[in-house]
């Protein structure tokens, strides 16, 4: 096995992991499991999976559960330009390449300097976390329906580390921890305001306004769930 | 068809259009670093907020309870570098054991 595939199949199996959590929460969010497992199979990006059951377990309608997951998916349209620079695919293929066009897979890719192994890195990383988040989606889905009462078993403290847990490594530099506290000061006041669900997008707007305008490093928040360098493996 | 099942498949459809668009604009239009910073910034806020909403709201309330044992037992086991699952696992233990013992 060539390094950027090790790295793809380490990031498939690390993040196929975290579908246990999501496919739990999905079910204790009212989902039933066809639809927990349609999210995972169709929408297929984490960050806006949880998102969707994120806004329904805080009593938020579903078109707003709607609105949080789509802006979260913006970033992908980032990703997929980068990608398309690196691989540059043609036909069908561009079509295969954009459904599993995440964070980890992109950063796998942008992780390797030769071409060749930015292509292996984005497909053995693209499609090995595809084929586990969906297994490990029915695994926790599963799971989820046969542990009864969610808040006996501290599902909604499971959903509150899940977040902080996907935006700590995003936290990188000043900008990127100023931006966090405002949005999260903004949704506390925004709370008791507005109707349940809005108070995400409230911030979704305060965040994309300030980045627009801001000065900050162009990458910011365009992390990695997962580190995608291995110092072990780094013989480039 | 229920109109969650219509929102769910409405959001698959959304979030793989904006995959595609990336494939498909033109570089220059999407390469703006304005765009590129918007979309950053956009999902660092959006998880902050959904972190904050998970925490503390209940329906159109504050409420300090269960959730807020999860969040900084979870704060700590990052700090000390949890992986992920370990982390998700630490929040749930936090919340269930804090309303076991009886608050929130």
């Amino acid at each position: 096995m060539t390094p950027a595939t090790k790295i793809g199949l380490s990031i498939a199996v690390a993040t196929g992991l975290y579908a246990i959590s999501y496919g739990a929460l999905g079910v204790a969010a009212g989902l039933s499991l066809w639809q927990v497992m349609a999210l995972s199979l169709l929408m297929f990006t984490g960050g806006s999976q949880f998102a969707f059951i994120g806004v329904l377990s805080g009593g938020g309608t579903p078109g707003a559960a709607f609105g949080a997951a789509t802006l979260l998916g913006v970033r992908n349209a980032v990703y997929g330009m980068q990608v398309k620079a690196m691989l540059k695919p043609r036909g069908w293929k561009k079509l295969v390449a954009a459904q599993v066009t995440i964070d980890e897979s992109t950063a796998t890719a942008a992780g390797q300097q030769d071409p060749e192994e930015q292509k292996r890195g984005f497909w053995v990383a693209g499609i090995g976390v595809y084929v586990l988040w969906n297994i490990f989606t029915v695994v926790g889905a599963l799971l989820g329906d046969a542990l009864g009462d969610p808040k006996a078993w501290g599902l909604d403290g499971a959903a509150v580390a899940a977040f902080l847990g996907l935006l700590w490594p995003r936290l990188k530099g000043g900008e990127s921890i100023a931006i966090a506290s405002v949005c999260a000061l903004a949704t506390v006041l925004a709370i008791p305001m507005v109707p349940p669900g809005v108070p995400i997008l409230v911030a979704a707007l305060i965040a994309g306004v300030w980045g627009y305008f801001g000065k900050g490093p162009a990458t910011e928040g365009l992390e990695p769930d997962i580190e995608p360098h291995t110092s072990r493996e780094d013989h480039s | 068809m229920s109109a969650l099942w219509w929102w769910v498949l409405a959001g698959c459809a959304a979030a793989y259009g904006i995959k595609l668009l990336g494939y498909l604009v033109p570089e220059r239009i999407l390469e703006n670093e304005k765009m590129t910073r918007a979309a950053g910034a956009l999902t660092i806020g959006l998880l902050a907020s959904l972190t904050i909403v998970n925490t503390v709201a209940s329906g159109s309330e504050v409420s300090f309870d269960a959730r807020f044992a999860a969040l900084v037992a979870a704060a700590i086991a990052l700090l000390l570098r949890a992986p992920f699952l370990v982390v998700v696992i630490v929040g749930a233990v936090a919340a269930a054991l804090v309303r076991f013992l009886g608050w929130g």
